[in-house]
């Protein structure tokens, strides 16, 4: 059975270069005098502090002793790479990114799913949803590390299966329970807000036909719903991965990386600014933002995410 | 009719579901914030207060009279609001011209923006504590503000961009045929309809710079500009399993105050501004 599609709108294929004209040339020059006060900022911030890191890394720096400052090439990569708690703290990382979005996925879809059809108090669901976006990161890992404690917390006695003095941050699994859950409260839904986005764009006609086909249920859902709104889901899914990749504050408030819930952000701020180890943290700073760059094309790549058609910009 | 039936039940259990979803850890850290710090050091697990556990209002009065809570609550308001500034006018400029000119390198300036929203923060935070100390605004507003523009400006530009494409332009044109000057058509036809996407932007904008806490903890070292984020993540020493919990909750309840009364009044545009152009497939 073939999967029902939208005809894919193409875009017109760019136009041929614009004739060179008074105009154009007005044209072009006012707009790079408004877009380059926010582009120098953008870059300012980002492409020169990443040079900048890429030219420490090759440095053995530490603010507690800056003049004896020396270039040792390669060997803060070698030192960094070659030890187990980089390893550790990326697959502590990389494990947190895939369960919360794959969590924040199922879950997000099927409250748009409902926001999608509720109709009464659209209005109080559509606010309430916004209230764990609106939370600050840290107000969230406060409220769940408090929620999970064995003294005041309230989770134990909830739960059917704990004792009622089980120390969820005494060891490492339940830790990152306990940090997955308040990542996963806060952000999903921002997933589903833009999934909902996506589930307004599948046809009600091409549902309809579905279930006059006598497609059920799970099918229309299958084979109707989610390949329609495949641009919404895949965009949802990396700009949300690259966000869980990036996690520190909640670890940072729930657990201070103790039991080896260190994630690979917290490993890069404790070198920096903990231990003014400059070199070795830049270093980190550049792998950071290479795994970023590689978890990046491996979503792109996998799912063939043209990410200019879905923002339709161009 | 039976399956209808079905799916009504299913929808409410899905807003049920939705509701306590979004509302049950702010109830919770609401009602830890009004357990008594004595009954939290003495351990009093549950999720209201326990009898002769509470405390009424004591742990508000304690986190407002504090000054470094105060202090952090002033900086956060006065950094935030002045990054939103700033970052909604730069970005209007660059919305405009994506939306409405042709130039060679509005692709780049695009993809600029994307990849700088989904950049690792925490790999900045190095370079630029080392560059903000030689500067001279390490621990100061300006050394807040100025990265929160940069990275909120490319959500701010989207948002933007994304609503001034759908602005019918040529009632500009209109109005001026119409007989009106070029700034009362700017004024009374533009300005209006560009307005709700501009204040989108903002409180997009504003909401990143409040909830911000890798560059509040790096880049600053004193009560000089620390964040409120920050502030209540170094409330109390270093052990972080021994918190004076209810204090922390008080106080985290007054930081999200402003968060909650902003998205009550604006709900709707909220949501737009987060889904806007980033699903139009």
């Amino acid at each position: 059975m073939s999967t029902v599609t939208a005809p894919k709108s193409r875009k017109a294929e760019k136009a041929p270069k614009p004739p060179d004209s008074d105009r154009s040339r007005a044209e072009n020059s006012l707009a790079r005098k408004l877009v380059a006060p926010a582009l120098a900022l953008m870059l300012l911030v980002t492409a020169f502090p990443m040079l900048r890191a890429l030219y420490l890394s090759l440095f053995e720096y530490s603010l507690t002793a800056p003049d004896d400052r020396k270039f040792v090439g390669l060997s803060n990569y070698g030192t960094a790479l070659s030890d187990a708690l980089f390893w550790r703290d990326t697959g502590n990382t990389v494990m947190i990114m895939i369960v919360t979005v794959a969590v924040e996925l199922v879950i997000g879809f099927a409250f748009a799913m409902v926001m999608h059809k509720v109709i009464f108090a659209r209005g109080i669901i559509r606010t309430s949803i916004l209230i764990p976006y609106g939370v600050i990161t840290v107000v969230s890992g406060f409220a769940w590390q408090f929620a999970f404690s064995n003294t005041n917390g309230f989770v134990n006695s909830w739960l059917p299966f704990t004792p009622e003095d089980f120390n969820w941050f005494g060891q490492y699994w339940s830790s990152i329970v306990a940090i997955m859950a308040s990542e996963i409260w806060k952000t999903t839904p921002f997933m589903s807000l833009l999934l909902l986005a996506g589930l307004a764009q599948v046809s009600n006609d091409m549902l309809e036909a579905a279930q006059v086909d006598g497609a059920s249920w799970w099918q229309r859902l299958f084979k109707v719903i989610l390949p329609n709104m495949r641009a919404a889901i895949m965009v949802a899914v990396l700009f949300r991965a690259l966000d869980a990749y990036r996690i520190f504050d909640n670890i940072f408030v729930m657990t201070a990386g103790a039991n080896g819930t260190e994630s690979i952000s917290f490993l890069t701020y404790r070198q920096v600014i903990e231990q003014f180890q400059l070199g070795i943290g830049s270093a980190l700073s550049v792998l950071l933002f290479l795994s970023v760059l590689v978890v990046a094309f491996v979503i792109v790549k996998l799912f063939r995410v043209n990410l200019a058609d879905a923002r339709q910009e161009g | 009719m039976n399956n209808d039936l079905k799916s009504r039940i299913g929808t409410a259990i899905g807003v049920a579901a939705i509701l306590a979803w979004c509302l049950l850890p702010v109830a919770w850290i609401i009602s830890l914030s009004f357990k008594s710090q004595e009954a939290v050091t003495n351990g009093s697990p549950g999720f209201f207060p326990s009898n002769g556990g509470g405390a009424g209002w004591s742990n508000y009065s304690d986190v407002l009279q504090d000054p470094q809570f105060r202090r952090a609550i002033f900086n956060s308001i006065g950094i935030s609001l002045i990054a939103t500034l700033l970052s909604v006018i730069l970005a209007t400029l660059a919305a405009y011209a994506i939306a409405r000119l042709e130039f060679v390198g509005k692709r780049f300036v695009l993809t600029t923006a994307l990849v700088i929203a989904m950049f690792p923060v925490v790999s900045l935070v190095g370079p630029l504590f080392d560059m903000w100390r030689t500067f001279g605004i390490y621990d100061t507003w300006p050394g807040l503000i100025i990265p929160y523009m940069s990275f909120t400006l490319p959500l701010a530009i989207w948002t933007l961009s994304a609503f001034f494409r759908e602005i019918p332009w040529e009632m500009e044109q209109a109005a001026q045929v119409d007989g009106a000057t070029s700034w009362q058509a700017f004024r009374k036809v533009i300005v209006p309809l560009a307005a709700p996407g501009v204040f989108t932007a903002a409180i997009l904008t504003f909401f990143f710079a409040w909830n911000d806490f890798v560059f509040g903890i790096s880049l600053t070292s004193t009560e000089n500009a620390r964040p409120i984020p920050a502030a209540l993540s170094f409330f109390v020493g270093a052990d972080p399993f021994n918190r004076p919990a209810s204090l922390l909750a008080a106080g985290a309840v007054v930081a999200t105050v402003p968060i909650v009364v902003l998205v009550l009044f604006f709900q709707r545009k909220i949501v737009a501004g987060l889904t806007a152009g980033a699903v139009k497939g």
